[in-house]
């Protein structure tokens, strides 16, 4: 299956390898940065590559490529996966999948690797069995293994390893017993120009946070279950109870994970929280144009959206913008070419507005094409698809937890044509 | 000097003391001039005397130097003599460090490597199953053709183990050595087959990859495990279930008759659901023979859905897959919405997902129609992605919703990734050929982008548009003259050569325009493009065979141009064009056919998408995605006529399903949390299940009834008392010793309960109230909400009893009442069985010596002198494994307490005259007594 890994950042040096089976020169990935320079962006370099003898599959990550190098047939999305995976991993373990932190751990993350596949084929990916196995690294357990010489390596098998339930570790113990769930829902949408909506959806994630001793067998139940549509669990959710009775049973990963994804049945209308009134303008004399940008609220059910952020990528000949901002920073990066319009929370009675100047190149004609504005947004205490958790109870253990649930709605794709 | 260090110990030793002796002296002032090559040398050489040194910390530190030099790509191939020295070290991290040296370098220094093979195979017998599958893991990736036998055996023997996770790594291990030696291929097959009979979850995916790998053709090994594997599959770990989908996949098409109806063709059954109404499909379902789904395709399709909803995307896209190429027509839509989902996820997914989608649309329309609107795109996305979802909204064009497209794609006309425009004018023109209302729609919105001042929107316009006349030139006209116009502004070559040969091949439409554009070409033949210079030699050469009188001098003026041109396709373009048309002595017969050489009618071209024949590959795969063949790749058969044998998947020996759920959803549910005790178990206690029954379970239990005083004196003395009967005669049912531990801890004891009301009312809301000691963990049966009188209801729950015989106390509560139960076990029941050899147990017992052995001399009943008898007494009063033992005179029995695992160790030595000596040898003293007291009595009584 998977046959070597090359780490490769943003500059194209290979700063880690690991081969599973007989070693591959490294020079396999000539093909890989030939596809790279014509691709001009990384994010366009085509995740599948074909070379002579091997079939490359990469991902870009945090400005780094994840490049596995394959000989035989196997299915892409596999390796893909696997390779978001790794990639989780060294996140959940650093704090953050950066090349300077890869090259601080190297050992750590050169055995994770040996411990992830085995001959190619993917082992321990449960970070709960991973930690186990090898543990993170801590400033208080690095000053310990200095002072005493003991090691970061785990010396039995992980419990979960051998169970049904290899998500969680046993013997889990904490003073403190405690559950939370964030509710989360992003907003996809394209509005067009005149403010209509062309498409909107809602996707929502539950991610929970769960600290609790031994071993609880929770369940979680909505209000309004009808309302999703479609559904991805984490292994631990019993297929069988969602599809009789629409909750959600299961004996939850030590720690933080993704208890399910979820899509909103398209039968519900989108709540749009914001308008924007725009007009951009490029004139025919002059190297200039205007733009003037106001948003206001439209359905946030008496809530305050926060967080407001315009996002506009110029085009190409868009020199300089001379701006005034009503409410909120902006910022124009002269080389990406990308405006930026931090608004913060958005006050209803003072609509915030942006307008000004743009100055473009002179000789060059005007820009065919206005650009569209990315939305970012945040509303507190608010599931925009009006999901609610009724209730969470929990079996198997006597202690009474502290739960906790918690509502956010974003913008996810959030995109207004011009 | 390295190989000597490790055959010769002394030298190895005086290599180190030199090295160190240098070291000292270098590392304060290195000569400059040697300073590249001497650092990396001397760094190396101190790592070596790190190695070499007595302090373990040292040597941590250096083998992780090591291996941060390894996973940088950097050779340390010299340090293998001072690595393998430590491969029996004791400190577990520099042990795993090393095994990971050995791995990367074994192959380069076989001879060496060969020293460390001893370490591995004593480590294949350690007792820890841990240290087993990780010693096998490291042999078998040695890859060093001459321990190829060592390596068969240790894998015959780990297919064996009694760990699941050292078989999981045995599997893995097959495949290891096939890729070394494919020689062994039978001899593996053979233990493939063996795996394939496992029940472990763990096992299933590793073992099916194995097969894969090694023999992939042997379909037959299938089919006894065919059922087993459908029914495991939701609880196989995510990666296992990608690889047994596609499997089971390939396995169906060779074994199941084809769900789709009879003589329908892929694209022709796709027409009529879609655009004809259902009941007409259904008449012809029913004209044709009718088809029954073998209960096993339906088993494999019934199973796997679950598992759309997985949170890995390759686990779905399999599953979409299988029933995109197994699953009846109708059902195949149910994949639509989670590969919709996928879209969500990562950019690399979304590529795999689209283009696998794109393939489908294809075919059929219908499923992903309802979800056009997830295909638009948005101005932040990758261009590859860009294309692919051009491509599915093009494939999903209809004339229903041609509108809503072409307004869409009027949007991405105006992109500014010009790339993107470019392709999006090139999709407008696909739906214009394939949906005839829209072509003049679509040909006049192209005209209009003609104006456009972006050059690649205009070149692209023209090369559609010249493609969209040529499928239907009759009534254009108007568009070429239109063309004709623009010319002048166009400056992009391969539009203006576009236009000209519309012009030339369309030129007796457009006879006045024509040789006007000649003549400003000629004016400009020189500056031109050498494709905008080859069309215009045809023009010119068409339209002095059709309109001779007005262009003779134009086309001469032209093909003298031509001749002295630079280049030399032009030049032999344009001796050849007038050979062909001026005729004159020499020129031959072909004159004659000139004008139907050049004017010959052409086939239009057909605008198609670039998936059209990716359906030749599976779904899924590399192949699919890279549309040509993968190493390794293997075609999916088509449907057999007629099914093959379907009895060869029955399973004669059906097993006595002890969980009852554990046949459809093992994990869904309780029992089979289970921790691993179950796959020692199962093998060990099955022959001795009469003796369980018998074996008295916890102890009786008291229930003192307090409710009577809790109840209040309202209560008249007569209900009371019926309560007090009705109280339940709880009395316990001899609970099964294959399950002694509770599924949901293995800390706990499982205890069933049976409650029976023998009051004249209902009960409610029996549940668990208050317990003692405090701390006592108890996992409480859910509250009953009724017990109706005379009706009894069996529950179990599990009792951490910390490996202790005192009492567990509780309330059992009502709704208007409680009561105290306790519950005493009996201190046989506190255990579990172990599995040891007999070498392990006496090992173990040599550990447990002077006061953690308790040991009697009895004298026993002579009914049990037998040794079945003796088994059937001691496991009747303690719940332990027997322990295989050489000697007929010596019996053993080992067992770990539930709650801390302590080890309790039952010997009982026979003497003469029906005396012997029993030992039992444990650190929970007071539980050793206890026991003694118990086994006692049980063996002398008869």
């Amino acid at each position: 299956m998977i046959h070597s890994l090359f780490l490769i950042n943003h500059s194209g040096d290979i700063f880690l390898e690991k081969h599973w089976k007989s070693v591959i020169s490294r020079s396999v990935c000539d093909y890989f940065f030939e596809a790279r320079e014509k691709a001009v962006d990384p994010e366009n370099v085509p995740p599948v590559l074909q070379t002579p003898h091997h079939y490359l599959i990469s991902i870009y990550r945090g400005k780094l490529f994840f490049l596995s190098v394959i000989q035989t047939e196997v299915a892409p999305l596999f390796v893909i996966e696997f390779l978001h995976r790794v990639a989780d991993t060294i996140q959940d373990y650093f704090g953050e999948c950066s090349e300077g932190i890869i090259k601080d751990n190297i050992v750590t993350v050169y055995e994770l690797l040996e411990e992830m596949l085995d001959n190619g084929f993917p082992l321990a990916t449960e970070s709960n069995v991973l930690k186990e196995m090898i543990r993170p690294p801590t400033i208080l357990r690095s000053v310990v293994n200095t002072l005493t010489g003991s090691s970061n390596v785990g010396d039995t098998l992980p419990t979960g390893q051998l169970s049904n339930v290899p998500w969680r570790r046993a013997g889990v113990k904490y003073t403190n017993n405690e559950a939370y769930f964030d509710v989360i829902e992003e907003i996809d949408a394209i509005l067009d120009k005149s403010g209509t909506t062309v498409f909107a959806e809602i996707q929502g994630v539950i991610e929970a946070c769960v600290r609790l001793t031994g071993m609880p067998d929770l369940t979680l139940s909505f209000m309004n279950p009808r309302l999703l549509d479609d559904v991805s669990f984490h292994p631990c959710v019993r297929f069988k109870r969602w599809e009789s009775e629409r909750v959600l049973s299961f004996i939850p990963p030590d720690g933080n994970f993704t208890l399910m994804n979820y899509h909103v049945s398209s039968q519900n209308l989108v709540a749009i929280p914001v308008y924007v009134k725009q007009s951009i303008s490029f004139f025919e004399t002059g190297p200039c144009g205007r733009l003037d940008i106001t948003i206001g609220p439209k359905q946030t059910m008496g809530k305050t959206v926060e967080n407001m952020m315009v996002t506009i990528h110029m085009p190409k000949a868009v020199l300089n913008a001379n701006l005034t901002a009503t409410q909120g920073t902006y910022t124009y990066d002269l080389t990406t070419k990308v405006l930026v319009w931090d608004i913060g929370k958005l006050n209803p009675q003072k609509l915030p507005n942006l307008r000004g100047s743009l100055s473009t190149q002179v000789g060059v004609p005007k820009p065919e094409d206005n650009p569209s504005l990315n939305i970012d947004l945040k509303i507190q205490q608010l599931a925009i698809s009006g999901l609610k958790v009724s209730r969470l109870d929990m079996y198997g253990e006597k202690y009474k937890p502290f739960k906790g649930v918690k509502y956010l709605t974003k913008a996810g794709k959030f995109q207004v044509r011009t | 000097m390295s190989t000597s260090a490790l055959y010769n110990d002394q030298g190895g030793a005086e290599a180190a003391v030199e090295a160190g002796q240098e070291s000292t002296p270098t590392s304060s002032g290195t000569g400059a001039a040697f300073g590249l090559f001497s650092t990396d040398f001397k760094k190396n050489e101190d790592l070596k005397e790190m190695l070499e040194s007595n302090k373990e910390s040292l040597k941590l530190e250096a083998m992780k130097r090591i291996v941060g030099l390894i996973a940088k790509g950097k050779n340390s191939s010299e340090l293998f003599p001072a690595v393998v020295k430590n491969v029996a070290s004791k400190n577990i991290e520099l042990k795993k460090l090393v095994y990971v040296y050995l791995v990367r370098y074994a192959e380069e220094q076989q001879d060496l490597a060969l020293l460390s093979i001893s370490t591995f195979q004593r480590a294949l017998k350690d007792p820890n199953q841990f240290i087993r599958a990780s010693a096998l893991r490291v042999l078998s990736s040695i890859r060093v053709p001459i321990i190829v036998p060592i390596m068969m055996l240790a894998i015959k023997e780990a297919a064996a183990d009694l760990s699941p996770y050292v078989r999981k790594t045995s599997a893995h291990a097959i495949q290891k050595l096939y890729s070394l030696d494919p020689d062994q291929k039978e001899q593996l097959i053979e233990v493939i087959e063996k795996l394939l009979k496992d029940k472990s979850t763990l096992v299933a995916g590793s073992v099916v990859m194995a097969f894969e790998e090694v023999c992939p053709d042997r379909i037959d090994l299938i089919h006894k495990n065919y059922r087993k594997l459908c029914n495991l599959l939701v609880d196989v770990e995510e990666w296992g279930q990608v690889v047994i989908i596609s499997m089971l996949t390939r396995y169906a098409r060779t074994q199941f008759t084809s769900p789709w109806t009879e003589g329908a063709t892929f694209d022709e059954n796709n027409e009529k659901t879609f655009y004809d109404s259902d009941s007409e499909e259904k008449k012809e379902q029913t004209e044709a023979k009718p088809y029954i789904m073998d209960p096993d395709h339906r088993l494999l399709l019934r199973n796997t859905k679950p598992l759309l909803q997985s949170r890995n995307t390759a686990v779905v896209m399999s599953v979409a897959q299988l029933y995109w190429h197994l699953a009846p027509k109708h059902e195949v839509n149910i994949v639509t919405k989670s590969l919709v989902r996928l879209l969500r996820s990562h950019r690399e997914v979304q590529f795999i997902v689209l283009q696998n989608i794109a393939t489908m649309s294809i075919q059929r329309k219908g499923m992903f129609e309802p979800f056009m609107k997830s295909f638009y795109v948005r101005s932040t996305d990758a261009t590859h992605i860009k294309t692919l979802k051009l491509e599915i909204l093009t494939n999903l064009a209809n004339e229903a919703n041609i509108s809503t497209i072409l307004r869409e794609f009027q949007t991405y006309v105006k992109s500014q990734d010009k790339a993107f425009a470019a392709a999006t004018i090139q999709a407008i023109g696909r739906c214009a050929t394939n949906i005839s209302e829209v072509t003049d729609t679509c040909l006049n919105g192209l005209v209009l982008l003609l104006s456009n001042r972006d050059e690649t929107v205009v070149a692209e316009s023209v090369v559609v548009i010249k493609k969209l006349l040529q499928t239907q030139p009759t009534q254009h006209s108007e568009i070429i003259k239109h063309m004709a116009k623009l010319f002048d502004n166009i400056t992009v070559p391969m539009a203006r050569a576009s236009i000209l040969w519309l012009m030339g091949e369309y030129c007796e439409r457009v006879p006045k325009i024509a040789p006007d554009v000649l003549r400003k070409m000629a004016k400009t033949f020189t500056a031109e493009e050498d494709i905008v210079k080859l069309q215009i030699v045809n023009l010119a050469a068409k339209l002095y065979l059709t309109n001779s009188k007005q262009t003779k001098l134009l086309t001469q003026y032209i093909l003298n141009l031509g001749k002295y041109d630079q280049n030399y396709d032009i030049r032999d373009r344009t001796r050849f064009i007038r050979q062909l048309i001026v005729p004159n002595e020499k020129s031959g017969a072909l004159n004659k056919y000139a004008r139907r050489i050049l004017l010959a009618p052409k086939p239009a071209p057909v605008l198609e998408s670039a998936f059209k024949d990716r359906d030749r590959f599976q779904l899924g795969t590399l192949s699919h995605s890279i549309n040509s063949k993968a190493t390794g790749y293997q075609e999916l058969s088509d449907w057999p006529a007629v099914a093959p044998d379907q009895s060869v998947r029955n399973v004669e020996v059906i097993e006595p399903v002890r969980n009852p759920s554990s046949s459809h959803t093992p994990y869904h549910s309780f029992t089979s949390y289970l921790s691993n005790c179950q796959f020692y178990h199962q093998n060990e206690t099955s022959s001795d299940s009469e003796s369980e029954e018998e074996s008295s379970e916890e102890s009786e239990k008291t229930s003192t009834d307090s409710g009577k005083s809790s109840s209040g004196s309202e209560n008249s003395s007569s209900e009371s008392e019926s309560e007090q009967k009705k109280k339940k005669k709880t009395k316990k049912a001899p609970q099964k010793k294959s399950k002694p531990t509770h599924h949901l801890s293995s800390l706990m004891v499982a205890v069933q309960v049976i409650l029976t009301n023998s009051s004249d009312h209902s009960l409610e809301e029996i549940h668990i109230g208050e317990r003692s000691p405090a701390g006592l963990n108890i996992h409480c049966f859910n509250t009953i909400e009724r017990l109706e009188p005379e009706a009894s209801v069996t529950v179990s729950m599990g009792i951490d009893f910390s490996d202790s015989t005192q009492a567990a106390n509780f309330q059992l509560c009502t709704k208007e009442n409680q009561f105290s139960v306790s519950i005493q076990p009996a201190v046989g029941e506190l255990l579990m069985p172990s599995t040891m050899t007999e070498q392990d147990f006496t090992k173990e017992q040599g550990k447990l010596l002077g006061m953690n052995e308790t040991s009697a001399t009895i004298t026993m009943a002579t009914a049990n002198t037998s040794s079945q008898a003796i088994s059937k007494q001691v496991l009747s009063v303690a719940n332990v494994g027997v322990v295989s033992s050489s000697q007929n005179n010596f019996h053993r029995f080992a067992g770990r307490t539930v709650s801390s695992g302590a080890l309790v160790l039952v010997s009982l030595e026979l003497k003469e005259s029906s005396s012997a000596l029993l030992t039992i040898n444990t650190e929970k003293s007071v539980m050793a007594s206890m026991l003694l007291r118990d086994l006692k009595q049980a063996l002398t009584q008869a």
